[in-house]
């Protein structure tokens, strides 16, 4: 689907598709790609439009059989988690479960990041087991503080900067999700396999 | 720097190709003047300069400097003396450069030979201001370091000047008209729209006709482009600028063409506009 007359919005069946087709185009880009935008069911592909046309892009796009890009075996980054979260009761209550029940789904399972947005490097994380969604706050928070560990949908996420949000916080990581002293910044790129691990103290 | 006005910030042509950060584009909302402002004082065309919201703005140099004011039309004095937008000025160390109020358009751009010399933030000194990078939004009394002089020279005093109008912007339909009834993507394209004061370096929201949705589920976050026409459950619909989030999750109707969005960021409040619809990319 074309986006004006600087983007393609390819329509992909699963997050694995997203990902695969995303890699492929990282490694091999189009003439006159600008930037990529990977989402749940999408990717978006920015170029120049002096350089290509969307026609151009789109048959780029469609000649590709991009080499499945299976989650990778292997690294899973751990994120300790202090599970004191302010929302970690009326979530498990939505769910109809206990709060250990709630800790032991978020940690049971391997979430990857399937795309970023909303603030730079707030990564939108897809768990392999699900079970954990919840609906966002009917009233978003004006401030909440960077490092809180959050659940909408059927995401989870981990706050980068001190911002307002919607999402319900149920713990808190001192990992840094952004630090612009860090190269790359952003720890949860599109792609990368996450655990939580619940701590009693982060110091 | 002694005045900033309702709103300056420090703008260059942003930072492209980060989304998988998180990160947007951001840069100068009007491409085209921040390009020409550079071009006039000989600097690079991706140089930093000031983006001026409509006028108000005064500096003065501690060295002699060559600036140039483009976009938006603004009365220009330096000291008492009278000048013109569009124009290489002269401005000698201790005079004034005083930037009146635009009499259309929005945004101004003041370019200084060498450039804005503030520290580039993931490759770009522009200001975000929706994601809170790059340098602060200017202050007033902000002392601004200016870069050395390129080898290039100015090649034109004065170039013509472009009137920022923004009646009628090209779109492409897409990429999820198909949520929207008939009636609402032709009214898009036949009825007048009103640029309404909720508008800012992200975008801009449009008063006019209620766009209705034939798909009521909610759609899954999705990429976003700069000139985006996205539809939020009210039916009016929101112009994305410069700044917009990377990924959105309202529908968007139709985008408005690479070519025409400089004329976009100049629409001002109780401006009127209308969207004709094309179909193939349009050359600038």
């Amino acid at each position: 689907m074309r986006c004006g007359d600087v983007g393609v919005l390819v329509e992909l069946a699963t997050l694995e598709d997203v990902l695969s087709l995303h890699a492929d185009l990282e490694a091999r880009p189009v003439p006159g790609l600008v930037d990529l935008v990977p989402a749940l069911e999408t990717l978006l592909v920015r170029f120049d439009p002096d350089v290509a046309t969307p026609e151009q892009v789109c048959q780029d796009i469609r000649s590709r059989s991009p080499e499945r890009a299976q989650r990778q075996t292997g690294e899973v980054l751990t994120v300790p988690v202090r599970y004191d979260g302010e929302d970690l009761e009326a979530v498990s209550s939505l769910l109809g479960i206990s709060v250990a029940e709630t800790v032991r789904r978020h940690t049971g399972q391997v979430w990857t990041v399937a795309f970023a947005g909303f603030s730079p490097g707030f990564g939108y994380l897809v768990g392999d087991a699900g079970g954990l969604e919840v609906s966002r706050r009917a009233s978003p928070r004006t401030r909440v503080p960077a490092g809180a560990v959050a659940l909408a949908g059927e995401f989870t996420g981990v706050y980068p900067r001190e911002s307002p949000g919607g999402w319900r916080i149920v713990g808190h990581t001192t990992l840094k999700a952004w630090d612009l002293h860090r190269d790359p910044p952003a720890l949860l790129t599109p792609g990368t396999r996450v655990s939580f691990a619940s701590v009693d103290s982060v110091a | 720097m002694l005045h900033a006005g309702p709103m300056a910030t420090i703008q260059d042509l942003g930072r492209p190709g980060l989304a998988r950060i998180g990160v947007g584009a951001s840069g100068a909302a009007d491409r085209g003047s921040l390009k020409l402002a550079n071009r006039l004082v000989g600097n690079p065309e991706d140089a930093a300069a000031v983006e001026i919201t409509v006028g108000d703005f005064s500096a003065s140099p501690t060295r002699d400097l060559l600036m140039a004011v483009t976009g938006a039309p603004v009365p220009i004095w330096v000291d008492d003396r009278p000048e013109g937008c569009n124009a290489v000025l002269r401005v000698k160390a201790g005079q004034t450069l005083r930037v009146g109020f635009a009499s259309a358009g929005v945004r101004s751009y003041l370019g200084v030979r060498g450039g804005i010399a503030v520290p580039a933030v993931l490759g770009s000194r522009s200001t975000d201001t929706m994601a809170h990078l790059g340098p602060a939004i200017l202050e007033d009394g902000v002392r601004l370091p200016i870069g050395a002089p390129p080898t290039t020279y100015p090649t034109v005093d004065q170039a013509v000047i472009r009137r920022p109008t923004g009646a009628r912007l090209r779109v492409i339909m897409g990429p999820r008209d198909d949520w929207f009834t008939a009636a609402s993507r032709r009214a898009l394209v036949t009825e007048p729209w009103t640029a309404t004061a909720v508008g800012d370096r992200i975008g801009m929201r449009l008063a006019g006709p209620v766009l209705e949705r034939v798909v009521s589920r909610e759609l899954s976050s999705e990429g976003v482009v700069r000139g985006a026409l996205q539809v939020p459950p009210g039916g009016h619909p929101t112009l994305m600028l410069a700044d917009h989030p990377v990924t959105g999750g309202y529908p968007v109707i139709a985008v408005v063409v690479d070519a025409d969005i400089d004329r976009a960021a100049n629409i001002r409040p109780g401006d009127t506009l209308f969207f004709e619809e094309t179909r193939k990319q349009v050359l600038t």
